[in-house]
């Protein structure tokens, strides 16, 4: 925790993270962007999916909508600032030549997307009549 | 005039596209959101959340247009600024709360 407070500093100082190690080929920070980028279009579809639960499933009783779209949409929110953190990670790593980190949150989400869509499966079965 | 060297692995053109994609994506959550924003009747924290909703899509495409504008400048592009992919998170993020204040009231 106290790790990701210092790479929150991290986030808006550049200039700090070019003073470290050496710059790395180009083609892998590209390689990095762009895993950054599908990260982040993850957690738009995790948010789009939240708009999308609280939209088109009307009939459904006020407090199984909101707790699946409150789930959606947190999922997207950390999904999105973890892409940030392990982006920067990333480029750190890269920069001072050790290796990638490795990380929990790829498994966590998928368990996550895992139990919502359960939970939504439960929903649409059983408990359709508000 | 010498081109310059084409990289064979089109590592710009790919991150491009990547850019690109993300953009869709947040056009799709954008008018998603437009829709549950103005779902059930024009009000004023309606409009005002669609506004912000708008803006922050915007806000975006602007990133999105600006990195693709620096990738394609220069044959080795400069690695993507810190402040950029934030400003890029806290739109998703901003989004996400614009939704939680539309699911919630």
């Amino acid at each position: 925790m106290i790790e990701f407070v210092r790479n929150v500093r991290l986030w808006f100082a550049p200039e700090q993270v070019r003073e470290e190690g050496r710059t790395p080929d180009y083609r892998f920070s590209l390689a990095n962007e762009r895993t950054f980028l599908a990260w982040l279009r993850t957690a738009l579809a995790l948010i789009g999916g939240g708009f999308a639960v609280d939209q088109f499933l009307p009939d459904l009783r006020w407090g199984w909508r909101v707790g699946l779209a409150l789930a959606l949409l947190a999922a997207g929110v950390l999904c999105s600032l973890r892409a940030v953190n392990h982006w920067m990670r990333c480029e750190r790593a890269m920069r001072r030549g050790e290796d990638l980190p490795a990380s929990r949150f790829p498994a966590l989400l998928g368990v996550l997307v895992a139990v919502v869509a359960l939970a939504m499966a439960v929903v649409v079965l059983v408990g359709w009549e508000g | 005039m010498a081109r310059p060297v084409r990289d064979p692995g089109l590592q710009p053109e790919r991150t491009r596209l990547a850019w690109r994609r993300t953009t869709l994506a947040s056009t799709v959550a954008a008018v998603l959101a437009v829709k549950a924003a103005l779902h059930g009747g024009v009000s004023v924290s309606g409009i005002v959340a669609c506004a912000l909703c708008c803006g922050l899509w915007l806000a975006f495409l602007l990133l999105a247009h600006r990195r693709i504008h620096a990738l394609s400048a220069t044959a080795v592009p400069a690695a993507l600024s810190p402040r950029h992919a934030t400003a890029a998170v806290l739109c998703a993020v901003a989004t996400a709360v614009c939704a939680v204040a539309l699911v919630v009231v």
